[in-house]
C-alpha cells in the first residue's frame, strides 16, 4: 500500500478536501454520511480516499444512520467521522447526545449554510454555533473548532481527532460554505502520525471509571475481551444503567460537563494581531476572521489603534482568555454570519468592563473588510469625541 | 476462541432492547430505532465480527423502519431478532405499526384504524437473505434458528411473536395470563412445512412460522466491501 497522505507537500485544494486529507492523516478509517450542499465534497472525497487506505466509506440512508454508524465504528475500533450541513446536522442531534454520554470519540463536521430549514443551501452561515453546544437534549459538553481557511480546515481537523481521543467526546468542526468551497494552498506537514488510541489495562477494567481529571483512560474496542456494556441511559462506572440512582446520575452528568469545561484553559486556541496597544478589537471566528484582519490592518494605516482576535476553539468558549486580552480595549466588535449569537458569549466574558458591539451579517453574505473598517472607524470617533 | 471474541450485541430501545444487556458479551445499548445503523458501524469496522441486534416491533418497523429496509437491502451480515408483541410495550401500551387492525390500545381506543406491517414479508422484499418467524411458545425451534441465522452470512431477520401479558395481552386481547397467551400463540400459528398440505380454509387466520426464506447467492455487503477495496492502494 502506498503512502497514505502525501505529507510534506503543498496542494491547492478545497477546504472540504483538506478536511478529508487531515482526517485520513489522523487515522480516520470510517466515514458515514449523506449528501448535502455544501458538505457533499467531504463525502465524495472520503468515498475516493478511504478505500485506498483500507478504510470504510458508507453512504447511509440518512444523517441519523450516519452518526449512529460512526459511533458503532468508533466502538468497533476505528477512528470515525461524519459530515453534513444544516438540516442533516439537526437530524444527527440525538446521536450527538448519545456519543457524549457513552463518551464516543467521533468527529462531526458541519459545513454551515444559512438556515433554518432548507434555508440557503449554497450560501454560508454561522447560525449553528449554539446548536453545536446545545443541540441535543440534556446537559453535556462538546468541543468545537472553527477554521477560517483551507489550511486551518486541515490543521483543525487533525486536531479534532486528537481531542476526540483525549477527551473521549464528540468534536465538531464548524466550517462554513466559504471555507468548504474555497480552493487555496494547503501545506500538509511532514511527520503527521495517526492519532493513538490507548488500550486500557484489562484487569478489573471499569469502562466509565474516570481519573481525577474526569477523563477516561484510553478506549477499548468491542471483541477485545473487556466485557463492555455501553449504555445510553445514565450509568455507573461499569456501564450499568443508573436512572434510579440520583447520586450516580448527578455525578456522571457533572463529570461529562466538567471534563471539558475544567480543561477550557488547555483547550484555548486563539490567534492575535496588533493587540498590544489596541483600543478597538475585532473578535472573530471562522470566515469573518479574514475580512476582520484586513479591516484591522486598514485601520492601522489610518492610525486607529485596532486589534484582532481569532478564536479557533469556540467551545468551550475561551471566556477567561477573551476577558484578559480585551482588558485594555474600550470596544470589542464581533462580526458573525448570524443574527448576533456569539456576541453574547463575548459580553458575558467581559462582564460589562468593555463595550461590545454586534456586527451581524445575514442573507448568506460575508462582511467586506470595508464594512468592518467602517464600524471600527465609527467606534474610534465616538471615543475621541 | 471464546464466543465473546467474535460476537457483539446491540439493543434498541423498548422492553426488548434490554435483552442483550443481561448477556455477558460486549453490548451497545443505543437509541430508539437506530440499532441497525450502530450495528452496521460495528460490523464494517471488523467484518469478522458477528453482530446481533435485539429490537422491538416499534423500534424495528416504526421509528427504525427505514434503517431496517436499507440494512436488508445491503444484505449486511447482521442478525436482527425482532421481539414482536404488537404494541409499544415500554411506553405503556400504545398502537404500533404491527398492532392488528381494530386492536384497541391506549392510542387506538376506538380500534386501530390502520393496517399492520408484516415484518418478514418486508425483510424479504427489501433483500434480507434469511427470514424466519417463531413464537416464545417454540423455544427449542427458535434457538436452533437463532444459531442458523448467526451462521448465515448476510442480513438475517427473525421475528419472535411474544405474549406480553402486561400490555398487548391485557389491552388488545383482554387476557393477562401468560400461559393462556402462549396457548393462543400456538393455536394461531402453523409451521410453514405443515401448511403446504393445508387448504386455504384451514390456513385462514393462521400465521406461518418456521424458516420462511433463505438465499445463499446474494453477496454479503461487509465481506464483499473489504474484498473490493483490498485491490486498491493509495499513492501520492
Ligand atoms: C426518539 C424516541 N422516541 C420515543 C421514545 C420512547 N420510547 C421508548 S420505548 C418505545 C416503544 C418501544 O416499543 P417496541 O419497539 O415495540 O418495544 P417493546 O417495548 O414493545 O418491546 C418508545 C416509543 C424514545 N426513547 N426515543
Amino acid at each position: 500500500m502506498g503512502q497514505e497522505v502525501c505529507q510534506g507537500t503543498v496542494k491547492i485544494i478545497q477546504g472540504n478536501e483538506a478536511i478529508v486529507e487531515a482526517a485520513i492523516a489522523a487515522g480516520c478509517r470510517f466515514f458515514a454520511g449523506y449528501p448535502i450542499t455544501p458538505a457533499s465534497e467531504i463525502a465524495e472525497a472520503m468515498a475516493q480516499r478511504l478505500p485506498q487506505v483500507n478504510g470504510v466509506f458508507l453512504q447511509m440512508e440518512d444523517e441519523i444512520a450516519s452518526i449512529c454508524a460512526a459511533i458503532g465504528a468508533s466502538f468497533g475500533g476505528m477512528k470515525a467521522c461524519t459530515a453534513s450541513s444544516g438540516p442533516g446536522i439537526s437530524l444527527k442531534q440525538e446521536g450527538v447526545g448519545y456519543a457524549a454520554v457513552v463518551e464516543a470519540p467521533i468527529v462531526i463536521i458541519n459545513v454551515m449554510r444559512g438556515g433554518p430549514a432548507t434555508g440557503m443551501p449554497t450560501a454560508p452561515g454561522q447560525q449553528d454555533i449554539l446548536q453545536a453546544k446545545y443541540g441535543s437534549h440534556g446537559d453535556y459538553e462538546i468541543i468545537a473548532l472553527m477554521p477560517s481557511s483551507c489550511q486551518e480546515a486541515f490543521d483543525l481537523t487533525y486536531k479534532a481527532f486528537v481531542l476526540a481521543e483525549k477527551y473521549r467526546v464528540p468534536v465538531y468542526i464548524l466550517s462554513d460554505e466559504i471555507v468548504g468551497h474555497t480552493r487555496e494552498k494547503v501545506r500538509i506537514p511532514a511527520g503527521l502520525k495517526p492519532v493513538e488510541r490507548k488500550k486500557p489495562p484489562k484487569e478489573g477494567y471499569q469502562p466509565f471509571k474516570a481519573g481525577d481529571d474526569g477523563l477516561l483512560d484510553g478506549m477499548p474496542a468491542f471483541n477485545e475481551g473487556y466485557k463492555l456494556l455501553i449504555e445510553g441511559q445514565l450509568h455507573d462506572e461499569n456501564g450499568n444503567r443508573a436512572a434510579h440512582l440520583p447520586e450516580v446520575c448527578a455525578k456522571l452528568t457533572e463529570r461529562l460537563c466538567k471534563k471539558i469545561t475544567n480543561h477550557a484553559d488547555q483547550l484555548v486556541d486563539i490567534e492575535t494581531s496588533f493587540l498590544d496597544d489596541a483600543e478597538i478589537v475585532v473578535v472573530s471566528f471562522g470566515s469573518p476572521a479574514r475580512p476582520s484582519l484586513r479591516a484591522v490592518k486598514d485601520a492601522r494605516e489610518k492610525n486607529i489603534r485596532a486589534g484582532y482576535i481569532k478564536i479557533r476553539t469556540i467551545w468551550p468558549f475561551p471566556e477567561k482568555k477573551i476577558a484578559e486580552l480585551a482588558a485594555k480595549a474600550h470596544t470589542l466588535i464581533v462580526p458573525e454570519l448570524n443574527i448576533g449569537r456569539m456576541v453574547n458569549e463575548v459580553k458575558r466574558a467581559v462582564a460589562g468592563q468593555v463595550e461590545v458591539v454586534s456586527l451581524p451579517k445575514l442573507g448568506g453574505l460575508l462582511h467586506t473588510p470595508g464594512e468592518i473598517l467602517a464600524e471600527i472607524e465609527r467606534r474610534a470617533t465616538v471615543c475621541t469625541r | 476462541m471464546d464466543i465473546r471474541d467474535k460476537v457483539a450485541l446491540v439493543g434498541g430501545i423498548g422492553c426488548s432492547g434490554w435483552i442483550p444487556v443481561y448477556i455477558d458479551v460486549d453490548t451497545l445499548h443505543v437509541l430508539h430505532g437506530r440499532a441497525i445503523p450502530f450495528a452496521s458501524g460495528l460490523k464494517m469496522s471488523d467484518p469478522s465480527r458477528k453482530v446481533i441486534v435485539f429490537t422491538g416491533d416499534g423500534d424495528c418497523l416504526g421509528i427504525g423502519g427505514n434503517h431496517f429496509i436499507h440494512g436488508a437491502r445491503r444484505n449486511i451480515d447482521i442478525t436482527v431478532i425482532m421481539v414482536h408483541n404488537q404494541i409499544y410495550g415500554m411506553t405503556g401500551g400504545q398502537v404500533a405499526p404491527t398492532t392488528p387492525s381494530h386492536g384497541k390500545t391506549k392510542t387506538s381506543p376506538y380500534g386501530n384504524p390502520e393496517i399492520p406491517f408484516d415484518g418478514c414479508a418486508l425483510a424479504k422484499a427489501a433483500g434480507a437473505t434469511f427470514v424466519a418467524r417463531w413464537t416464545t411458545a417454540h423455544p427449542r425451534q427458535l434457538s436452533k434458528t437463532i444459531a442458523e441465522a448467526i451462521d448465515h452470512e448476510g442480513f438475517s431477520f427473525i421475528e419472535v411473536l411474544t405474549q406480553c401479558p402486561t400490555q398487548a395481552g391485557r389491552v388488545i386481547y383482554g387476557v393477562a395470563d401468560p400461559a393462556q397467551l402462549l396457548d393462543m400463540l400456538k393455536a394461531n400459528t402453523i409451521n410453514v412445512n405443515a401448511a403446504k398440505n393445508k387448504s386455504i380454509e384451514e390456513l385462514t387466520g393462521k400465521i406461518l412460522i418456521g424458516n420462511l426464506y433463505h438465499d445463499d447467492e446474494r453477496l454479503e455487503f461487509a465481506s464483499n466491501y473489504y474484498k473490493k477495496i483490498s485491490k486498491l492502494a493509495a499513492s501520492c
